[in-house]
């Protein structure tokens, strides 16, 4: 009889604190939207679990600072920016969505930015246009976002397959003529690799074998041996993410990076940093970089604010989501107006000043497509910097913007604005 | 061409005596107590992030001998807490709370290791191919494959030359008896989960050598160990090595013609092993309904 | 003293479903929340129908779920724009293909039988994400939508007024949980029960047992197939993980964690899933942990489920 007194009290007790916690969270939404008066909300839908998790948390922070920075410099035409930020999934599309939806129609958002899932951006993007909401995405790489799936409503930072294959082609065809691609087996992996086959067979390269793996692949012995069995002079891994860290390090471990030149495209700090020093091998393209060559102007003070805010220098990643959120401030601060129309029309040819682009040259958003016009990185990468821990890539040199962008009637985009 | 389906095979066999390797520590659980342990991949992530972190003051050889032993210990001290709770209700409760540990584990990690990969280091002279003709193995394959026939070893012998393991394996096969003949069947229970966590320990700190370190390394390697424990047949151990095996090499094999279906194809040997016999390859009738 | 039996019950969770849409933005929800639960909580009954009620685990139900989600999203892109259609191809793909799978498989059982359900929702992953030009791949199901529903006479605009859409999935809920009590207390259902508890004892009783799983298979993916469709309107979008196994896992999740043994144990296991995830993930980042604990706490302290909780609370 003991016993079941002591469970039962148990379980009430699990119940009142399930109450009181469930009360918290129903006073809660009341307080803050009784301090959120005066701000302007911008929606954040990235992945915070999952596999994108580094990558995505990485955006955030960019997007962070850009909000601080903002706000201390009067925010959006007065009013301050308040973050709203929701956790995507990085692999639950319908959950992306459903954020999505939350941030626009019950958040009241005027803005969103996301995905780093590339079909979550995609998805997003068309949530965005039925909700009239300006959308930009920082680092979700499809071609389709700018391309076929194309919005009136949404932007993107980041570069695309095309982008990344003609500004990789000749540098990758100056090592060696022959190439063999291995790339991951879903929608971005099949455009880098014919964003690359493109480039390098039109700047005098051979593709000679191309193979797929399935994402998530965890033994590379098959896909690297075919590789090597065919001799090429350089084999590129397009592998992002996990899949790429496991491709290097048993590339490594194969020794084949002692016979063959190992090369890629877009690589990423997050990634160099998760193999082992050993493993830190091959010439890549980096979208954004932290020790970039010249003395680029706002470079040394957005690593020295990231530095002070997380203790790590930003990645290309920070770099996408504090351009992104900058962008919107300058949009609508430009039109002076949060109007959707208004916004998306001043964001296509915005020029990003030197303390948002943080590069050479000036990015700039095509309005044929919105598709922004970065500088690319292309080097190689190196166990450990000399002078920092974390300088695990040396810039050999850097492609301008508007070199490599596909001309804008081959992305497939056509733009609907609203009548 | 034949050459590269030999070296696929032997490829193959390595893998799949890795999936082995996680698939018996699986096995033993779910054959004794019942238990769906959804929670593997997360403990395998866990001896994986302790070598890790155990490295820099153990070397490598450190952390691969203590970290798994340190995985058992956790993963006895749940089982006495939680699981133990468990036994005689359906299974469906254990899949609900090892899943729930599953998710528990991996903000765990997030949040103690960070969720970018962390870089695990291998001895140099490991990393390496064995020679330029073998250059498809190298040596830390090799190193894997003798570790894993080592445990698997031990294993065995345990099952079949000591009191506890002659106590697990009459357990699998009438509890109730075991229980009568006066074994505590609690302390049974508690010692057999353990040492199915330990070998799940011992998969991580072996996978982190070959993969990259985060909190999803363990979810990619727990639906093929399911895999292979059916291919295998429940209930039977030395079905479930075979099926690690098999599924290996299945893989390896359907990597040469047809990569990109590497993946689906366990599914599909699991299916076909499945409406061809329906106990797995080595399983006997009964086996849990 | 009996606070809810079975009727006040059943009376009550009708009003919350009803009225959803106006107390829902108080307590900080959305409509399109409620929505998503009905339509995860069909989806997790249907399972139910099988392992609650039949006591046959089915670990791979995503694949109707997903014939259900592609065939309703195909149907509006490539055929033609009208909601009645989408919901009609999709629940035929969904049955249809219950109707194949569970013929091969209704010999196996237990651990078996939910293994190979896997292994058939991964093959349809896997086409669903290699056969692009038909399915979209991995970038999904796009450029379609949900139709508004036009009923010669009036026409409900679900497309834009996500109220409309949420009282259409209530709708289908509905009349699915209408029939699936009217066949559980049928004595085809007793026989299912029957099976349950004693499947040899049936079984000598003359009893067709694989014939009847295979009616419930049928039945339990005829309604999965049917929340499928609910769910690719929701999103307007459809993609491979609708097939994946991770996804059935969250269905047969949601029926233990509401209590098996229940009828509206599932919906309560949904509406737990769906809100603990939605909420806790806008505060925290580590919400996997929290829902993590939910379900620990759930299984040492709620042995039948949260339903199963409530009735024995009642009992004593």
């Amino acid at each position: 009889m003991a016993d079941l007194q002591k469970s039962t009290i148990n379980r009430r007790t699990i119940l009142k604190t399930g109450v009181a916690v469930s009360a918290l969270q129903i006073a809660a939404p009341y307080i803050v939207k009784a301090q959120g008066e005066q701000s302007l909300k911008i929606g954040v839908d990235n992945p915070l679990s999952g596999i994108y998790t580094a990558l995505g948390k990485n955006e955030n922070t960019g997007m962070e600072l850009a909000a601080e920075q903002a706000n201390a410099k009067g925010g959006i035409l007065g009013r301050k920016i308040e973050l709203v930020i929701e956790d995507s999934t990085s692999d639950k599309t319908d959950v992306a969505v459903q954020k999505a939806r939350k941030l626009i129609q019950s958040d009241k958002v005027n803005f969103l930015i996301g995905n780093v899932n590339s079909s979550q951006a995609i998805a997003i993007a068309q949530v965005a246009a039925e909700l009239k909401t300006p959308h930009i995405v920082p680092g979700g790489h499809a071609d389709a976002v700018t391309g076929s799936s194309c919005q009136w409503t949404t932007f993107r930072v980041c570069n695309t397959g095309a982008m990344q294959g003609n500004a990789m082609a000749k540098p990758l065809v100056s090592i060696g003529k022959k190439i063999y691609i291995i790339a991951q087996d879903y929608a971005f992996g099949h455009a880098l690799a014919d964003g690359l086959t493109k480039g390098a067979t039109a700047a005098g390269g051979q593709i000679i074998g191309t193979d797929f793996f399935p994402l998530g692949t965890t033994d590379y012995s098959a896909t690297l041996i075919k590789a090597r069995g065919a001799n090429p002079d350089v084999l590129v891994d397009l592998a992002a993410g996990d899949d790429g860290i496991n491709s290097l390090k048993q590339a490594v471990q194969f020794g084949i990076d002692k016979q063959v030149h190992l090369a890629g495209m877009q690589q990423e700090l997050e990634v160099l940093e998760g193999l082992p020093p050993e493993a830190r091998v091959g010439t890549w393209l980096f979208e954004w970089y932290w020790n970039q060559p010249s003395n680029v102007a706002g470079v040394a003070d957005f690593v020295a604010a990231i530095r002070k805010k997380t203790n790590k220098v930003p990645t290309a990643r920070t770099w996408f989501g504090y351009a992104a959120l900058w962008s919107f401030v300058l949009a609508a601060n430009n039109a002076k107006s949060i109007e959707p129309v208004k916004v998306c029309h001043a964001l296509e040819g915005l020029k990003l000043p030197p303390e948002v682009a943080c590069q050479p040259g000036t990015p700039v958003y095509r309005a044929e497509d919105h598709q922004l016009e970065p500088a690319v990185f292309v080097g190689h990468a190196q166990a450990k910097g000399t002078k920092d821990p974390e300088d695990l890539f040396v810039v050999d040199q850097v492609v301008e913007g508007p070199s490599f962008m596909p001309p804008a009637s081959q992305t497939g985009c056509k733009l609907n604005y609203p009548t | 061409m034949t050459q590269v389906v030999l070296f696929n095979v032997l490829n193959g066999l390595i893998v799949g005596a890795f999936y082995a390797l996680m698939a018996l520590g699986l096995s033993l659980i779910l054959n004794l107590s019942g238990v769906i342990n959804f929670a593997h991949g997360g403990f395998l992530a866990l001896g994986a992030y302790l070598a890790y972190s155990l490295a820099p003051y153990l070397g490598f050889w450190g952390g691969l001998i203590i970290a798994p032993f340190l995985t058992a210990a956790l993963g006895i001290i749940i089982e006495r807490v939680l699981i133990r709770r468990l036994y005689g209700r359906d299974p469906l409760y254990s899949l609900l709370l090892t899943f729930g540990f599953a998710l528990i584990f991996q903000d765990l990690f997030k949040y103690v290791w960070g969720a970018s990969s962390v870089p695990y280091q291998i001895p140099t002279w490991l990393g390496s191919p064995l020679s330029a003709s073998l250059f498809f193995l190298t040596g830390y394959r090799v190193f894997m494959v003798l570790i894993v026939a080592l445990a698997v070893g031990a294993l065995f012998l345990i099952l079949g030359y000591t009191r506890l393991g002659i106590r697990i394996r009459a357990g699998t096969l009438d509890l109730d008896t075991v229980s009568v003949l006066g074994v505590n069947v609690r302390v049974l229970r508690n010692l057999n989960f353990g040492l199915g966590i330990y070998l799940a320990g011992l998969a991580g700190v072996l996978a982190a050598g070959m993969l990259g370190l985060s909190p999803t390394i363990g979810d990619q390697l727990i639906m093929p160990s399911f895999v292979a424990i059916i291919v295998g047949g429940l209930g039977s151990l030395p079905g479930t090595l075979a099926g690690g095996l098999l599924i290996g090499v299945a893989a390896g094999l359907t990597a040469v013609y047809f990569p990109t279906a590497q993946e689906a194809v366990i599914y599909v040997m699991m299916a076909l092993v499945l409406m061809v016999r329906p106990h797995g390859l080595f399983g006997d009738a009964g086996r849990l309904h | 003293m009996k606070l809810l039996d079975n009727r006040a019950g059943s009376v009550l969770i009708w009003f919350l479903l009803l009225t959803a849409p106006y107390w829902m933005p108080h307590v900080g929800g959305y409509t399109g929340l409620g929505t998503r639960v009905l339509v995860l909580a069909l989806a997790a009954m249907a399972v139910n129908f099988l392992l609650g009620f039949s006591g046959v685990l089915s670990f791979g139900h995503a694949a109707y779920f997903g014939l259900g989600a592609y065939g309703a999203g195909m149907a509006i892109k490539y055929l033609y724009p009208s909601t009645p259609l989408g919901i009609l191809v999709g629940v035929l793909a969904g049955t249809i293909g219950a109707m194949i799978i569970g013929a091969m498989i209704v010999r196996l059982r237990g651990v078996y039988f939910a293994m190979v359900t896997i292994a058939f929702g991964q093959v349809f992953y896997f086409v669903a994400f290699r056969w692009v030009s038909v399915t979209g791949g991995d970038d999904g199901l796009t450029g379609w939508k949900r139709v508004p529903l036009d009923l010669g006479f009036t026409s409900f605009d679900i497309l834009h007024d996500d109220v409309a859409f949420y009282y259409l999935c209530l709708v289908c809920l509905a009349v699915s949980a209408a029939l699936m009590a009217l066949l559980l207390r049928s004595p085809f259902g007793h026989t299912l029960l029957a099976i349950r508890e004693n499947e040899r004892r049936a079984w000598f009783l003359g009893i067709p047992v694989d014939r009847h799983i295979w009616i419930s298979f049928v039945i339990s993916g005829f309604f999965a197939s049917l929340a499928g469709t609910l769910y690719a309107y929701l999103d307007n979008f459809v993609d491979p993980r609708a097939f994946h196994w991770q996804q059935s896992g969250d269905f047969v999740i949601m029926a233990v964690l509401g209590g098996m043994r229940s009828f509206w144990g599932p919906l309560i296991g949904a509406a737990v899933f769906v809100v603990l995830q939605d909420k806790i993930s806008s505060v925290t980042d580590y919400w996997m942990s929290i829902l993590g604990v939910f379900f620990v706490l759930a299984v040492v302290f709620f042995p039948r489920g949260v339903l199963g909780f409530v009735k024995r609370r009642q009992e004593s």
